[in-house]
Formats: C-alpha cells, structure tokens, sequence
C-alpha cells in the first residue's frame, strides 16, 4: 500500500508540471503583448518597456516559469491587474465558498443519487425504476445554471421561501446546492443502478439468499457494499465537475465564490486573478482524485490478489 | 515483384472477408438492437426533428429574430407569439428556432475538431506506443486535471469571447475522451493475428490503421461522439450564459437566457423556454447516445 | 418399502419466460425422491436442468425463472406452497446449499467468520462469544487449518479449496437435515475434488444428514451416491439405487454416460462418446428428447414421449423399450462384455 501512495504521488509530478505551465502559459500565448494590456490603451512605448519591466517580462521563459512556480509554492500570485490588490487576498474567502459550495452538492449527489440507484436496481424494470431512470436522464441533461434560474424563479420569486441569491445561511445555501448537486445525483444513480444490477447476479449474492437472509439484508450488507466499491471513482470525478460548474451556479446565485470571480475578471483579462483561479482548481481537482485513488485501493484491496 | 503484390492483395482480401461477414451479421443485429431500443429510437427522431427545424424552421416563421418592437415587449405567450415576447418586444419561438442552428453547428463542429484530433493522438499513441505515448497520455492527463466548464474557460480566456473561440475551446476540452478512448482500441486492434499478419506480409503503417484499427474503434466512436455532443451543447451554452459565447443580439439559447435574466422575475416564460430548447436537445443526444451504448453493447440482448 | 424419504419431488415445472413467445422449459415435470439418511446423485449434462431442479427446492431461481407447477416435498411439506418468510427459515437452517464456484460464492467485503456467522444468528439465538465458538468448531469440522486465524480472513486469502470448505462449514452451520451440492468440485483441481467429496461423506454419515448431490460426473457418482437420478433435456430419464444403475443400466442415455466413461471395473477398449447435442430449449423434439441422438430410436420414438415407468428393484426408466408398445425389434441396450 505504502509504495502505492508513493508511486502515485509521483504521477502527480508530471501531471502538476503540465498543469502549473499551462497556467503559467495563458498569459503568453494570449493574442497581444500582455504588457501593453496592462499599461492600457494608448499607453507609451516607454510606459509598456516599464511595465515589462516591472512584471519581469523581459527575463527569459524558463525563468519567468520557475518564478511563477516558486510564487505560486508560497500562494503569491502577484496583484490583480484590476483592483491593485495582492491576488491571494481577493481570492482568500472566495476559495472556501466554491468549496463549501463544491462539497455540499457533492454529499447531496452521493445521497440522493446512491438511494435512488438502488431503488431502481432493486424494483428493476418497474414503474418506479423507470421513473427513477428519466428523472436521472432529465437531471443530466439539464443546464445547472437553468435549473437555478427555473429554482429561483419558484421558490425565491414566486413563493419566497427563501433568498433568491447570496451565500451562507442555510436557506441560501439550498437552492445552490439543489441547482449543482443535480446533475451528480442523475450520475451517480445510473451509475449505482448498474453497478447493484451487476452485483446482485454474483454467486455470493446467491449464496446469502441461501442462508436464508432477508431480502433487504441480502441488499444492504452484502450487494451495496460490494456495488458501491466503483461508486467511488465517480465521486471524485463529480467533485471536480462541481468545482467547474460552481462558475455557472454562482453567477446564477450571485455567490461570491471563485467561480464568479474569474468570469468577471474575463472580460477586463486580469490575469493574475484567472491564473491562480485556474491553477487552483485544477490543483485541488488533482489532489482530490489522488485521494479517490488511495481510497478505491484501500476499499478494493479485498479483492484483489495483487 | 508483382507477384507479391497479388499475394498480399489477396490474403488482404480473404482477411478483410473473414472480418467483415460477422462484422455485417453483427451490424445487422445492431439495427435490430436498435430498433427495439425505445428510448434510442425517440433520442434519434428527436435529433432528426432538431436538424429539420434547425434548416428549414427559419423559412417559415413570420418574425425575425431581431424584429425589435417595445409596443409589445415582454408579452406572455399568445397566439401571435407563441412562447412570449422578450424585453425587446422579440419574438421568442422564433429566436428559438434560429438558435437551434447555432446549437447544432457549435454541437457538431466542436465535437468533429475534438473528435478528430482526440482520434489522431489516440492512435499515434496506441500505436506507436513507447514513449510517444507515454508523453501524449501525461498531456491528455493535464487537460483532464481541469474539471468540466473550467477548461473551457481558460481557453476563452486567452482567445476572447465569441461563439467561434467557443467552438475551439469545447473542441480541445473533448480531446482527451477521444484519444483514450481510441488508444485503448488501438493497443488491443493491435495485438489481434490478422493485423499482425498483413504487418508480417509488409503493410505498410497508414494501411494498417486505415484498414484494420480505424474500423474496430468506429462503434465506441460514435457512442463516444454523440454523448460528447450533449455536453458540447451544455458547455457552449454555459459559457454563452457567462457572455463569454455567443454575443447578444445573437438568438444562441445560453446567450437568450443571459439576456433575459433580469426579466424573469416578471416574466418567467423568457427563461424558461429557451432552457427547455437545451435540455431538449441535450436529452437527444443523451438518448441516442445511451442507447446505441446499449445495441453495441454485446452483454445486453 | 419402508425407507423413509426427506424430499420428494413430484412433476416440478421450473420455466423460464424470456418474453412473450420464448419459454425456456429448463425443469418440465421433474420427479424424484431423497431418501433419509442417504445420497442421491443427480447426473446430466449441463443444460439438463439438474441445477435448477436444485436451486427449486429453495425457491431460489432468479428471475424470469419460476415453479409453474408440481409439488417439493420437504418432510411431507410443500415448500412450493410456503410463504417466502417461511422460506426463510428452512434455507441455511434445515436445508443447505453449496455451490459450484467457491472463488466467487463468498462475498467479498465481508470477513470468513462474518461470513459463518452470519448463518448462525439468522436461525439461532445466540451470543457473540456463543457464535464465535461455533464458527471456530465449524471451521475445525470441515478441516481448516489454522481455524482461529480463518475467522479474520477474507475470502480473497483462501485457496479455492479452502473456499469451498468455508461454504460447506455455512452450510453445516444449523446442522441441515438435507445438504444439497451443485456441483461441489467441478471447479476444483482434483487432488483438492477428491478431499471435498471424501469430507461430504464423512459428514453426511456424522451428522446423519442427507445430501442430494448434483455432478456431470458418473465416477463421483459411484464413490458417493447411493442412489441416481439421470437427468435429459428437463426430465429425469432413469432413477435407481447406484449397484443397479452401474450394473444394468435401462436407458440409452445413461449407457451413453456409461459408455463415455474409463471404467476399471470391466475391459472396456476404448471409451464412445454420445453422438450429437443437447437439443435446444426452443427447439425441443417432440417424442422423446433423446431420439434425435439415440442409436435405438424408431417412429414411436420421434413422435410420442414415453413416461417414467417403475421396473424391479425400484429401477425407474423413460423409454419405450421396455414398455409393450414397442415397435422395433428386441435390442439389447447394454452389453457390460461387448468388448471382450
């Protein structure tokens, strides 16, 4: 297990490596001097030569690179182009909202999404595990950001049961949560549904009907826990969609998380901001999945002979 | 010489007959799978019904999509207007309409850029293997490193909003699915006898990836295509919805909803329809997607 | 005749219905009986229906399989008409059941003694050390080495054999009065094949249990069974104690089976295979299902099915040879000696 851990955590050097020069790349292969999009319209040659200067633009790439790594090792990301202020200050608390956000709709999707699977595993091919299967194809083939409209149209507009934007009480939280949270429980329900289908055809599911188990025990201690060993690897997967579709869910919500803040940040290029907003992301995403992994090992460690 | 040639021809030939009559029976099986399939079937009317709508749908409706008019703006939908008016006095049905064209075109060009590019890379790397394809697998797993709409959006971030950059950048996001699919086929295509023997009867590379790879990775292609499609409609339409797509006054759904936002508190119909036009769309391809998973699928009956 | 019997089986229907106009008649009027304290060997090709006979008699059978008609049974008692909780309470605990594949019959998330146990609080009220002492007996009955280290392990430590000592401990765990065995070593080396069975027998005579014991092979059947079902295309085809069925044989398909078979006890030259195949289940012959491939068959034969009829000894056999029907002339089905 140990040298497992290990010679995962080295696949992530690579993988890292890529994902910290992309970044990092973003403001160099971006149409025009980025330079002279700091400085602003009409600046002076002289005022862009300083600019460069300031940003160290003028070093050579591969040392512009190490800097911007050695930076981003100790969370500084320079100051954002737009407001001045040092990046890792505006994006701070923003971070932990998109997290927050991000982890609630990941256990709504886990728990809604594994009970309705087995539901429709268990009464296979009857009205409800129909019903259960086009509410799931619906749920994935839903726009998270309509869904939150279409919410906040009901339940925040018309029926005002709750504030229609904002973020942290739990009457806020809710509608997010439902809006983004969707999409992973429709996953994970089929996907928990094939999986029980295919565990519940293994002999030992045979052989615990034949010790005379009840019907529901034989499904909870013995087909759930082996059905949801595969489960896992979509967890981690959903968890870092959710972390990419929180953008949408929080410009819907006016949430005050990361997502919103590089989409607003597009449109004036405030790079320094959009860089550690992305590279922070998909670094976290990286580390989740490297948990998953450990994770789906520990669990299938049982199985397997190796 | 030419001797040779014949010879290699012809035990080409009795390789490719050996290959394509199961290939024909089970192509055959296929459509009876198909068939049976409901849920593909109406995935599959469906699309077809958006392609009509989306080519000849235009000709036939009485207001265009920017015919603004504030004397009637923000009606709820009537006989005139089907589904409503917008905050501009726009008819909706019909920028619905023009929208599917956008929808469609941005679906199907983003996946067919993604679709051939991921399949080049797959079989490079499948086939030449080594290190070539450990250092294009290391690649596609960067991409992978950034989740969903996230990539996407870097992507806009460096060539600037506009649906044509949204294209680009739903294509590259749909690479990496593509090659790892089409690798995977690639190394077990490649270990089968009859490619390693018109290899031994001296193939040359391209022939043997055209004759013999490429077909055997066609069905997980089209499942993989079609799904890829559905998501390719809901990203391009999120990021419409951001104002980083398909600019206003274009009728693109994502860029309607946007537009329409901050008139739906009043009139709820301006954010409804367009999104259902997506979930529509989105459902078809999902649909028929699934459902030839499910015909190919040699477990299922 | 004053043997008694634990379980008979009287004209069971077992079909399976994969949709409209496909039935597959897997068991189509099954009779037999387990006599107490003994073993019955059911014999047959796969395909036969002898393991879906078996899994029957629990009320096992997945769907689309279901028991369209006949009677089980079981001590005088129904089990066909018994209600699914009464079901229940016979499985694991009067009547057991082990299976062909020990590498995937054990769950695998779940501990070996979790697994024992388990059995034993469904149909015994125990305590925890109560159960872990039963468990750890049960592992020694079955001959597990180690046993106290067994109870942690999980299945993927054991060795196939080991495996199927495992189920069998499950199996023996509430002292069933029937143990029925699907094929118990089949998928076994046969070092291992020859131990399991051996312990079968062993046990069965300990515990004074009966067991029903289903096989594709006639040699397990002469070292362990004392009486034989043949089984043909969801019908039993011949039924007698073993001496009679190895000595005189009555149906054509079991002298196949015999015939196919490296004998030690007669000079046999060389061993002849039963020509042709089991017939499709959509595709069933009309007369009796072994014509098509029986070197006997006449005109009787293809177009009506003969039935089951007693002879001496108890001897039990489907074939119209030995009934006054018979339209061909005298044959002579078996001839031990033929080659010498």
């Amino acid at each position: 297990m140990f040298k497992f851990i290990v010679r995962r955590l080295l696949q992530l050097i690579p993988v890292l490596f890529g994902v910290t020069l992309l970044v990092f790349l973003m403001l160099h292969i971006t149409p025009g001097n980025p330079a002279a999009i700091l400085a602003g319209e009409g600046a002076s040659q002289e005022t862009i030569d300083n600019v460069a200067n300031r940003l160290g633009l003028n070093e050579p790439l591969h040392m512009q690179y190490i800097y911007f790594v050695m930076d981003a090792i100790r969370l500084d990301f320079g100051t954002s182009w737009r407001t001045g202020m040092p990046v890792a200050d505006e994006i701070g608390s923003r971070f932990w909202v998109t997290v927050e956000l991000a982890v609630y709709s990941t256990i709504l999707s886990v728990f809604i999404g594994i009970i309705a699977g087995v539901i429709s595993a268990v009464r296979r091919y009857s009205f409800t595990d129909v019903g259960i299967m086009l509410l799931a194809l619906f749920g994935l083939s839903m726009p998270n950001f309509w869904l939150g409209l279409m919410l906040m149209q009901w339940f925040a507009v018309q029926l005002m049961w709750v504030p229609a934007s904002g973020w942290g009480s739990a009457s806020q939280v809710i509608l997010p949560v439902i809006a983004l949270g969707t999409a992973g429980a429709a996953i994970i329900a089929r996907m928990t549904r094939s999986s029980m289908l295919e565990v519940i055809s293994q002999d030992y599911i045979r052989t615990a009907r034949a010790k005379g188990t009840k019907e529901r025990v034989v499904i909870y201690r013995h087909a759930l826990r082996n059905a949801l060993i595969p489960v896992v690897t979509v967890v981690g997967l959903q968890f870092g969609y959710l972390l990419g579709g929180a953008v949408l869910t929080e410009t819907v919500f006016a949430i005050n998380g990361l997502g919103r803040l590089v989409v607003d940040r597009i449109a004036s290029r405030d790079f320094p901001v959009i860089q550690a907003s992305v590279l922070i992301i998909a670094t976290l995403f990286v580390f989740v999945n490297f948990l998953v992994d450990i994770s789906y090992r520990l669990l299938n460690k049982r199985i397997d002979l190796d | 010489m030419a001797n040779q040639d014949e010879k290699l021809v012809k035990s080409e030939a009795s390789f490719m007959r050996l290959r394509t009559s199961p290939k024909m029976r089970s192509l055959k099986g296929f459509y009876r799978k198909l068939k049976r399939n409901r849920a593909a079937l109406v995935g599959g009317y469906l699309i077809i019904l958006l392609m009509i709508i989306a080519t000849i749908g235009p000709f036939f409706l009485s207001h265009g999509i920017n015919d603004v008019d504030y004397t009637v703006r923000l009606q709820p939908p009537s006989s005139e207007f089907w589904l409503g008016t917008d905050h501009n006095g726009r008819d909706i049905f019909s920028r619905i309409i023009y929208g599917a064209q956008i929808t469609l075109i941005v679906g199907f060009l983003s996946v067919i850029f993604g679709g051939v590019a991921g399949v080049v890379i797959g079989i490079v790397s499948g086939y030449y293997g080594g290190k070539i394809d450990a250092v294009i697998m290391r690649i596609m797993d960067v991409l992978l490193a950034f989740p969903g709409i996230l990539l996407a959006l870097a992507i806009v971030s460096i060539l600037g909003p506009s649906i044509i950059n949204v294209i680009y950048a739903v294509a590259i996001y749909s690479v990496p699915s593509f090659a790892r699919i089409v690798r995977g086929s690639t190394l077990a295509t490649k270990e089968l006898e009859y490619v390693d023997a018109s290899r031994a009867l001296g193939a040359s590379d391209f022939r043997l990836i055209f004759k013999h790879i490429l077909p055997n990775v066609t069905s997980p292609l089209i499942v993989q295509a079609t799904l890829s499609i559905a998501t390719a409609i809901l990203t391009a339409s999120g990021l419409s919805f951001l104002g980083l797509g398909a600019q206003p006054p274009s009728p693109e759904w994502g860029a309607m909803l946007n537009d329409g936002r901050g008139y739906m508190y009043d009139s709820g119909y301006i954010a409804l329809f367009p999104g259902l036009a997506i979930v529509l769309a989105v459902l078809a391809f999902n649909l028929f997607g699934d459902g030839i998973r499910d015909a190919l699928d040699p477990k299922t009956k | 005749m004053t043997v008694e019997n634990i379980l008979e089986i009287k004209n069971l229907k077992t079909y399976f219905s994969l949709d409209k106009d496909r039935v597959v008649k897997a068991v189509d009027g099954v009779s037999y009986v387990v006599p107490k304290g003994k073993t019955l060997g059911i014999v047959g090709e796969s395909g036969s229906g002898k393991s879906i006979t078996a899994l029957s008699v629990l009320r096992l059978v997945d769907e689309p399989g279901e028991i369209v008609d006949g009677e089980i049974l079981f001590k005088g008692e129904d089990l066909v008409k018994k209600k699914v909780s009464e079901m229940r309470k016979i499985r694991g605990n009067q009547i057991s059941m082990i299976f062909q594949e020990p590498m995937t019959s054990l769950n695998p998330v779940h501990s070996v003694g979790k697994q024992i146990k388990e059995t034993l609080h469904i149909h015994e009220d125990l305590i925890r050390q109560e159960a872990n002492h039963k468990a750890l007996d049960l592992l020694k009955l079955v001959g597990i080495p180690s046993p106290e280290k067994r109870l942690t392990q999980y299945p993927f430590e054991l060795s196939g054999g080991m495996r199927q000592r495992v189920m069998i401990a499950i199996a023996l765990a509430c002292n069933p009065e029937l143990l029925i065995a699907d094929e118990p070593t089949t998928a076994l080396d046969v070092t291992i094949q020859a131990q399991i069975l051996e312990l079968i027998k062993e046990l069965q005579a300990e515990l004074h249990m009966s067991v029903m014991l289903i096989t594709h092979d006639l040699g397990v059947v002469a070292e362990t069974c004392d009486f034989v079902a043949v089984m043909y295309a969801g019908k039993v085809v011949e039924y007698a104690d073993v001496d009679t069925l190895f000595e005189s044989p009555k149906h054509p398909y079991t002298v196949g089976l015999l015939n196919s078979l490296p004998r030690h006890d007669i000079k046999m030259e060389e061993l002849t295979p039963i020509k042709g195949m089991v017939p499709s289940p959509f595709e069933m012959p009309e007369g009796c299902r072994f014509a098509p491939r029986c070197p006997f068959a006449t005109a009787l034969c293809q177009e009506k099915l003969p039935d089951l009829e007693k002879k001496e000894n108890g001897q039990e056999v489907r074939c119209w040879i030995y009934t006054d029907e018979w339209d061909g002339e005298e044959v002579k089905v078996y001839e031990p000696n033929a080659t010498t």
